[in-house]
């Protein structure tokens, strides 16, 4: 009896550029589903890449430090769908997607709780002192020098969020319990929330006591949190940035903290990562993380289904699932 | 009221034996290395003892002190103070709850943070330069995850409070169920450490809630789930503690108290899953400060004969 050969399913090409933190769990768990045409491994510059082998693929998986300019989607005539791995859109050029048609979709709301909770833990620690306190432990000195100093209270601060959207809002619900008072500052004013609102960041630091940056990095945000803001917060306030490093005058806040002009600081990102300001390094009110806001188990395995979910869908002709509007 | 004898049983804080200084005739014990001695000399003029959670008024202090009549400790925990020999002899005893139940709260979820997503190792990892290396490793998410409290009294509930703002299931075991609690009851430590991921600490420690973290208690949190201690030291079996931690039966733990303090088992330094703070709990600018206040306020409202702000006994 003659065996039919069954026919080869066409495994759909994605494109990417350099790899997004998330790939190497992302390639494993879906290199049967996708074939990955990664312009990173290639010995060749990556515009003729493009041009020799990318000119049929239509669609592109990217994430916040791969700039995806007009001259880069030039080169790919054929594309119809970027999705990006980050929250942020400040990577991409929105406006010539539009005029390409080209489909974009983000991380939606995947990891926005973690982020959030992570916003939640420096804000703790940088008041309460618990990495510095765990060092000074962990030297031995609390049998030598007795006590650990005083940290300050949580309850009662006034919060002042800089970008209410998916993860300013999980911040928001979370600090209320804490009883902290909430206000915040964004594009527009929200209708469906309570909180009071500011116009700008610098009328809302001189209400607060916290600034929680959750805001998108664009041209308008791009150190927002600058000399004035800073000086407006005052001597007893504390920064904390989930978002992107460039919404705040990285030299000026370093200096703001050194000089104890504001009280202290948990940052997650920064200008120029990895590279991170040495003079933070011997601070005790300030706690550093390595933009890993996101980086847990549960929201990994949450974006690679996402992201998986989104490819998917493009390439079966289904509506996508977290397409942002261009 | 300079006459007043006030026995100070260890340095607590600057404002309050300033206070007291001002206020009252203070003894400070730490300065005297002789105690019998000092005890000798001094005991019959000694009205009041101000202690906390490291040193108190036990029965041998209590029985060297005939004029005593207050012990106002700057703490909620009385763990340290012999309530028995109190209440026989008529000694008043009082405590600094209420005041500190927020700062407690708020270093517990601090701590859960801290152990989940190891924020005090990745402030390490960029202090020492490695992020240049690559990125930091994967950790796990708090918010949804189910939270086990043992004893679900004023902290216990503020704990519970936040804990639900993000999303997690809350459960307890209590030495009684509470019957106005929408909370998962469970009727032992086991039951409950085998059903959350998160167990914490929030009783009192007593006769019968020493050691409540047990060998079995740990292994049924196993090496998913995580402890945290906001209570007492010795609520936990602390050489279990570190075997198990050592050996990965146990996927981490938040401690803020321990058997010895200021001792910290120097096995538990290197360990990346542990965070470990100096018996923070209560300790802020704002909320020790409110401490010092009762303990003035209940000694001030005893010698005047006016009705104690926050008496246990």
């Amino acid at each position: 009896m003659e065996n039919q050969n069954p026919v080869p399913t066409v495994i759909p090409k994605v494109l990417v550029l350099r790899p997004p933190p998330v790939f190497p769990f992302f390639e494993p768990r879906y290199s049967d589903k996708f074939q990955f045409l990664k312009a990173w491994e290639s010995p060749i510059p990556t515009e003729e890449f493009l041009e020799t082998h990318a000119a049929s693929v239509a669609a592109l998986l990217t994430c916040g430090f791969n700039r995806i300019t007009p001259d880069i989607l030039r080169r790919l005539p054929s594309l119809r769908l970027i999705v990006t791995t980050s929250a942020g859109l400040d990577h991409i050029d929105l406006p010539e997607c539009r005029r390409r048609g080209i489909a974009v979709a983000d991380a939606g709301s995947v990891f926005s709780e973690d982020v959030a909770d992570a916003a939640v833990g420096l804000l703790l620690d940088v008041l309460r002192r618990v990495s510095a306190a765990g060092r000074y432990v962990r030297a031995g000195l609390w049998p030598l020098n007795g006590d650990y100093p005083l940290g300050t209270k949580l309850g009662g601060k006034r919060v002042g969020i800089i970008g209410l959207g998916n993860i300013g809002l999980e911040v928001a619900k979370r600090l209320e319990a804490f009883g902290c008072f909430i206000s915040y500052t964004s594009r527009t004013k929200k209708a469906s929330v309570s909180f009071p609102f500011y116009q700008s960041a610098i009328e809302l630091a001189a209400y607060c006591d916290i600034l929680v940056i959750c805001c998108m990095l664009t041209d308008q945000t791009r150190h927002m949190v600058n000399k004035e803001v800073l000086k407006a917060l005052g001597k007893e306030g504390v920064v904390i940035n989930i978002a992107r490093g460039g919404v705040i005058d990285e030299k000026e806040l370093v200096r703001c903290l050194v000089e104890g002009e504001i009280a202290g600081a948990g940052l997650d990102v920064f200008e120029r990562e990895p590279e991170v300001p040495k003079e933070l390094f011997t601070l005790d009110n300030v706690v550093l993380s390595p933009h890993c806001a996101v980086l847990t188990e549960e929201a990994v395995g949450d974006l690679c289904e996402l992201l998986a979910a989104n490819l998917e869908a493009f390439f079966s002709n289904k509506p996508l699932i977290s397409q942002v509007a261009t | 009221m300079e006459a007043i004898g006030v026995l100070m049983a260890c340095p607590i804080m600057p404002y309050l034996e300033e206070e007291l200084d001002r206020r009252f005739k203070l003894f400070r014990f730490w300065n005297f290395p002789h105690k019998k001695e000092f005890l000798k000399e001094h005991a019959h003029s000694i009205r009041a003892v101000v202690g906390n959670a490291f040193a108190g008024a036990d029965a041998s202090l209590i029985d060297a002190l005939p004029s005593l009549e207050i012990v106002a400790s700057f703490s909620v925990g009385l763990d340290k103070v012999d309530l028995v020999k109190c209440k026989e002899k008529g000694i008043r005893v009082t405590n600094t709850p209420d005041v500190l139940t927020e700062d407690v709260a708020d270093l517990t979820i601090g701590l859960i943070l801290a152990t989940l997503r190891r924020i005090c190792e990745s402030d390490r990892y960029v202090r020492s330069g490695l992020w240049k290396m690559g990125d930091f490793k994967l950790t796990t998410k708090f918010s949804g995850k189910t939270v086990g409290i043992i004893g679900l009294g004023r902290i216990g509930l503020a704990i519970a409070k936040r804990a639900e703002a993000f999303g997690c299931p809350i459960s307890y075991y209590s030495r009684t169920k509470k019957t106005d609690s929408t909370y998962k009851y469970f009727p032992n430590v086991i039951e409950l450490a085998s059903n959350c991921n998160i167990l914490v600490v929030a009783c009192p420690l007593t006769e019968e809630t020493r050691h409540i973290i047990n060998q079995q208690v740990i292994d049924a949190v196993g090496p998913k789930g995580i402890l945290i201690n906001i209570g007492r030291g010795p609520h936990v079996d602390e050489p279990g503690l570190v075997s198990a931690l050592l050996e990965g039966r146990l996927g981490g733990a938040g401690l803020d108290v321990f058997e010895h303090e200021p001792e910290v088992p120097e096995q538990l330094f290197g360990l990346d899953n542990v965070v470990l703070t100096p018996h923070i709990g209560s300790g802020t600018v704002e909320t020790r400060t409110a401490m010092a206040d009762l303990v003035l306020g209940n000694l001030e409202a005893h010698f005047s004969n006016k009705p104690l702000l926050t008496p246990v006994v």
